[in-house]
């Protein structure tokens, strides 16, 4: 069996796992359809968090842009984990503890104010919506290079099942989706891994094999990381390990990205709610522990992936006359993602830091799909990255989806437009929006603005400065008011937005002299955060305290005991 | 919410007393974690790298190992060292779930 016919078994075997699970959690309520009636146990709640997390750009992108990266990928490596530390021990237990059904609920109740909840509904939908659409591209993608069906079809296949299980299902169907395309993708991302490690290093374990001695090739005998560290002067590129050398970011911007990276992980909606779903505070704070120890299993191997990458892409195509390349070569070049020119005409491939001579174009999107190819493994392991790679994106669309569809139809309508809505009518409201949602994200990954990519990285530095301090504030500091609440979050989201918009799409040739403190537009989240602060304390400080029965609700959220379980 | 049975004023003294006690371990535990979480990862990882790689481990330099692969184990000792010693604090001031009556007796299903 070849390539496309391994990838037609198991994409069509989880599929129908997929739609299996969602035909047997469809739900009838609204407790259901939000929180998964709560009855989610802590390490299935695990696991669909490091589903719901870990996105088309955890599993396709992260470990590319790593290995163009070296060191300063550990922006994403720290950025995306060490944000579950801050959600573990600041956030999840308590917003268990007030328990309804979503985060805008949340701020709306703790300050007190329809305004403040109504924000917070709109920033919930504009991070999911930006992010939603990245996820669709990562379905086109994947579905246009190994099944060979036009992208467009791929995202309208994504589509549909969303479709089938989110709103057939809503967070119940979601969450054991979710388990079951945690395991598709962590095997799909640990076996090419461990057998690429073997084969380089003689270890199978790829967090010791990145430490290791090169078995074969032009290095080997040397230690993977220091003979990458050899190419790269080789070639003219900034050592692969060095830190703060010329052509990398600077000190306080990795600083500040891994900060807005830490922060905005812990103030997004779509991971929040998932902490709505198990039984109590108990429950969530061993859940948080599951799902980093889950994410970690990714993110630990992820680094030592890209280095494999580097060194093999690099010794099996620098230097070769082109008509002798591989054919993994010959099917991305068919995609547009990989580009060679020959600039000198001599008819060999030239990989080099000069930009004047370097003849070959690798998109960083596709080092993990490629990877196994690369390295020549056996054929239905290709087919299982591909199914890992869809199993991630539509896990993180379909967590996103829900936060849209929960945001329009309990914080919106419920809540304000249509107050006296039954429970069924709630629920039909609900399954309407994520239908549209659905469509819409479809839409957005058809016909992307240009600026997708961009912008999802963009979500982390809004959530960053809009949720994460009042959520905090919310529950460390019983004086902080409505007023500071809704003061802070127009500054940090609009700081932010306007520093991003300014910087990327008005004046995008700016040099980092120009920049903030030197602070890159991915960063900036991390000085909206602070702005945020101080707005909202110095206003409440001003402003009369909170009524007491909110200050008992804190009092209350932060013991664990008597976990409430009402709608 | 809990319909628990209305207090008499010295418990509900009592009880204020207990969750204050309970909150203030809380902090404690949650401000040592954090410290070490900013430690590995913004100072051995970012800040000190450089000195750091003039160290091997294995055939890592330390600093590039600590922002790479230590970062991430250390953040999962960190959330597995509060999930266990909350468990502990919550015993001790008796307020753990579980035990707790009061969330019990309403179905799933019902509504604000």
């Amino acid at each position: 069996m070849n390539i496309q016919d391994w990838t037609y078994l198991l994409v069509g075997i989880t599929f129908t796992i997929y739609i299996g699970i969602a035909i047997w959690s469809r739900v009838q309520s609204t407790s259901g359809f939000y929180v998964a009636g709560r009855g989610v146990p802590p390490l299935a709640n695990g696991m669909a968090t490091a589903a719901d997390w870990m996105s088309a750009a955890s599993f396709i992108s992260m470990a590319g842009l790593v290995s163009f990266m070296g060191y300063t990928g550990t922006i994403y490596l720290m950025g995306w984990t060490g944000g579950y530390v801050l959600l573990a021990l600041l956030l999840a237990p308590y917003l268990r503890k007030y328990g309804r059904y979503t985060i805008p609920e949340f701020v709306g109740d703790r300050y007190y104010s329809q305004t403040a909840r109504v924000i917070a509904v709109f920033c919930a939908i504009f991070v999911s919506f930006t992010y939603v659409a990245g996820q669709m591209r990562g379905v086109g993608v994947v579905f246009s290079r190994f099944l060979e069906v036009d992208v467009n079809i791929g995202v309208v296949i994504g589509v549909v099942i969303v479709f089938f299980y989110a709103v057939m299902g809503g967070m119940r169907g979601i969450t054991y989706t979710q388990v079951a395309q945690f395991c598709v993708l962590i095997v799909a991302y640990l076996v090419p891994a461990a057998a690429i490690s073997w084969q380089m290093t003689g270890w199978a374990i790829p967090q010791i094999g990145f430490g290791s001695t090169l078995l074969e090739g032009q290095h080997a005998g040397m230690a993977l990381l220091e003979a990458l560290d050899a190419i790269h002067r080789d070639l003219g590129l900034p050592e692969y390990t060095g830190a703060w050398v010329d052509g990398k970011k600077s000190m306080i911007d990795v600083l500040a990205i891994t900060m807005a990276l830490m922060i905005g992980t812990a103030g997004l909606p779509h991971v929040l709610i998932r902490f709505y779903t198990v039984p109590n505070s108990r429950a969530a704070r061993w859940s948080a522990m599951w799902a980093l120890i889950f994410i970690g299993l990714l993110y630990t191997t992820a680094p030592a992936v890209s280095a494999f990458a580097r060194v093999n892409m690099i010794e099996t195509l620098n230097e070769k006359p082109y008509v002798e390349a591989p054919q993994w070569f010959k099917s991305w070049e068919a995609t547009g993602l990989i580009v060679f020119k020959d600039l000198n005409g001599d008819g060999v491939i030239q990989y080099s830091g000069d930009a004047q001579k370097n003849e070959l174009m690798v998109d960083r999107d596709i080092m993990v799909l490629a990877n196994p190819e690369i390295a020549k493994l056996p054929a239905w392991v290709v087919a299982l990255v591909a199914a890992g790679g869809l199993a991630a994106a539509l896990s993180t669309a379909a967590g996103l989806l829900l936060v849209i569809s929960a945001s329009v139809s309990h914080d919106l309508f419920k809540s304000v437009l249509w107050k006296n809505m039954s429970q069924k009518d709630e629920l039909r409201m609900a399954r309407i929006a994520a239908a549209f949602a659905v469509v819409v994200a479809g839409l957005l990954g058809i016909y992307p603005p240009g600026f997708v990519a961009q912008v999802v990285a963009f979500a982390f530095g809004l959530a960053a400065a809009s949720f994460f301090p009042i959520l905090l504030l919310g529950i460390f500091d019983k004086r902080t008011t409505k007023e500071g609440a809704i003061t802070g979050m127009l500054l940090g989201i609009g700081f932010t937005a306007a520093y991003i918009i300014w910087f990327r799409f008005l004046d995008p040739t700016a040099t980092a002299e120009q920049w903030l403190f030197g602070i890159s537009p991915e960063g900036i989240g991390t000085i909206g955060m602070i702005l945020n602060f101080i707005a909202t304390i110095t206003v409440s400080h001003f402003t009369p305290e909170p009524p007491i029965e909110v200050q008992n609700m804190v009092d209350d959220i932060r013991l664990p005991s008597g976990s409430r379980d009402i709608g | 919410m809990g319909k628990t049975p209305p207090l008499q004023p010295h418990q509900k003294a009592d009880q204020k007393t207990k969750a204050h006690a309970h909150w203030h371990d809380n902090l404690r535990l949650m401000s040592i974690l954090l410290f070490f979480w900013f430690v590995v990862s913004y100072l051995l990882g970012i800040v000190f790298v450089e000195p750091l790689n003039q160290f091997q481990l294995g055939g890592f330099p330390l600093g590039f190992w600590f922002a790479q692969q230590g970062s991430i184990y250390t953040f999962i000792i960190l959330v597995f060292v509060y999930a266990h010693a909350m468990d502990r604090i919550d015993r001790r001031h008796g307020v753990n779930d579980g035990q707790a009556p009061t969330s019990s007796g309403h179905s799933s299903e019902t509504l604000e």
